[in-house]
């Protein structure tokens, strides 16, 4: 009973958070909003026994949401993110994508005929989640993240503005390298 | 993991959090103290070298309490057009994170929180400090505390990966994330012990997530004080005695992670648990006056090019005696 009502309670807080992202005027209320709606899911999470997933989407987030602080200064040219500024455009498509979306959502949600439970819950449901995610897709898995942190690094290299060649000079022999600022390790 | 592990932690009644929050002010009031006896010391002694004024004194121990009994009754000073919700927020985020740190940090035999993952809980929270510290320099709308606040993340975006690294290491020594099973997998030989590396990158990060010692310039005088800049009255309170409060749950989750939880001769585990909290927070408190402050764009380097390997290396050294012993 208390469970139940703590699990609405916090999906509410989810979603009204949620939309809160759009309604404030400042960038980081907006932000931290969000890592709020997302706490709201990480505890609902939680309380589905998904112990882990629950407290790491708990711990991504708000981490998200700091290291997004660092990029709305970083990236945002002349700096409006300092300033009271409206957190939507393209109003009208806007709205009527939501709307739609909502119906859609909506109406599967409602339409649909659920299926009864088959069996009990496991005893430890965030092992049996990951056999059934992971189990079969190991290999897969393993594959993927190296390849995922390729892409990382490489998106990085490419936004970069200064190359190799400013650091090293053009025949990459130039040692220190020609930073902006000097490296902490004595380079 | 299919059946409970066996961790001799018994779960306590919620109405124990009181008394956690008690102990934990409690260490927070002797790390303050603490540093008010050093702090007199070394002016003392400046004073007798320099003939600079004489004085401190002996007053040291008390200037914690002397100080919070001033902020409690000076006028809180908002500037304008700041963002008095998300400050709020950030500062009063301190204190209750660490409250929240040592809600699964079991104290002898008894915890509030036996969560299975507590060890990632942990992480969560001290990750969760990044954003309220973030926020405390955001909200009064200066130029000086957002520049503190960004100090902080530029810390944060080199210490946390090592740390995290460095959690892990007793973790999978014990091959479990409950903090329970972990201070009980250590019977005989600390964690600190045979996995060094580890130890001392967590302390390193207790220090920084407490924007303690060499990570203290996001508090910085150069910044007219960084986030603490605007900061007066109960909120400046809040900020100070968080700090000491999250250096405290450092020092305490150190002690079921790395130095062996309550065992030991003669006391009762509780006894031990609290004693080993109390020298390595003595420990961290004292870093303060030995360790340079560290640049924070200098930092990034240390932080990924020596502190990011040295931890994978010392998991790595985990795994395979972890999985050679079996």
């Amino acid at each position: 009973m208390v469970l139940d009502v703590g699990f609405w309670v916090v999906a509410v807080v989810a979603v009204a958070s949620g939309a809160a992202v759009f309604i404030v005027d400042s960038m980081a209320r907006a932000t931290y909003a969000l890592a709020l709606s997302f706490i709201a899911v990480g505890v609902a999470v939680l309380m589905l026994r998904q112990d882990y997933v629950g407290v790491i989407t708990i711990l991504m987030m708000v981490m998200e949401m700091a290291v997004m602080a660092v990029y709305m200064v970083m990236f945002m040219g002349m700096n409006p993110a300092l300033m009271p500024m409206s957190m939507v455009h393209d109003n009208r498509r806007a709205v009527g994508a939501a709307v739609a979306t909502f119906v859609v959502l909506g109406a599967g949600a409602l339409l649909i005929p659920w299926p009864t439970r088959r069996g009990a819950p496991p005893a430890d449901p965030t092992r049996a989640l990951g056999e059934a995610l992971m189990g079969p897709h190991m290999l897969a898995m393993v594959v993927i993240s190296p390849v995922m942190v390729a892409t990382i690094v490489a998106g990085v290299v490419l936004a970069a503005h200064r190359t190799r060649y400013d650091r090293f000079g053009d025949d990459l022999r130039r040692r220190p390298a020609r930073d902006p600022r000097r490296g902490g390790v004595g380079r | 993991m299919g059946e409970p592990m066996v961790s001799g932690v018994t779960t306590v009644a919620a109405g124990w959090a009181v008394f956690a929050a008690v102990l934990l002010g409690l260490l927070a009031l002797f790390a303050a103290a603490l540093d008010g006896v050093a702090t007199a010391r070394a002016e003392r002694s400046v004073a007798a070298g320099g003939g600079g004024r004489p004085g401190g004194g002996r007053r040291g121990l008390a200037v914690p309490l002397l100080e919070a009994a001033r902020l409690l009754r000076q006028c809180r000073r908002v500037p304008v057009a700041s963002d008095v919700l998300l400050w709020r927020v950030g500062v009063a985020g301190l204190p209750v994170l660490a409250l929240l740190m040592v809600a699964v940090v079991p104290l002898g035999r008894w915890t509030l929180f036996d969560l299975p993952v507590g060890v990632v809980w942990f992480n969560a929270m001290d990750v969760a400090v990044w954003a309220a510290v973030w926020l405390a320099g955001w909200g009064p709308n200066s130029a000086h505390s957002l520049v503190g606040g960004y100090r902080f993340l530029a810390y944060g975006l080199a210490y946390e990966l090592p740390l995290m690294f460095a959690l892990v290491a007793p973790a999978v020594a014990a091959k479990s994330l409950r903090v329970g099973d972990i201070a009980a997998a250590q019977d005989g030989l600390w964690f600190a012990v045979w996995m060094p590396v580890a130890f001392l990158i967590y302390c390193m990060g207790a220090l920084a997530f407490s924007v303690w010692g060499p990570f203290s310039p996001a508090l910085g005088a150069d910044v007219a004080g960084g986030v603490s800049a605007e900061l007066s009255g109960a909120d400046r309170l809040l900020l100070l005695a968080g700090r000491y409060a999250l250096l405290a749950a450092g020092a305490a989750f150190a002690v079921p992670l790395f130095l062996g939880g309550g065992a030991g001769p003669l006391l009762p585990a509780w006894a031990w648990s609290l004693l080993k909290t109390v020298v390595l927070l003595a420990v961290l408190v004292l870093l303060r006056r030995r360790l340079p402050a560290v640049r924070p764009d200098r930092f990034m380097e240390v932080g990924w090019l020596i502190l990011l390997p040295a931890a994978l290396l010392q998991d790595l050294v985990i795994a395979l005696v972890a999985i050679g012993r079996q």
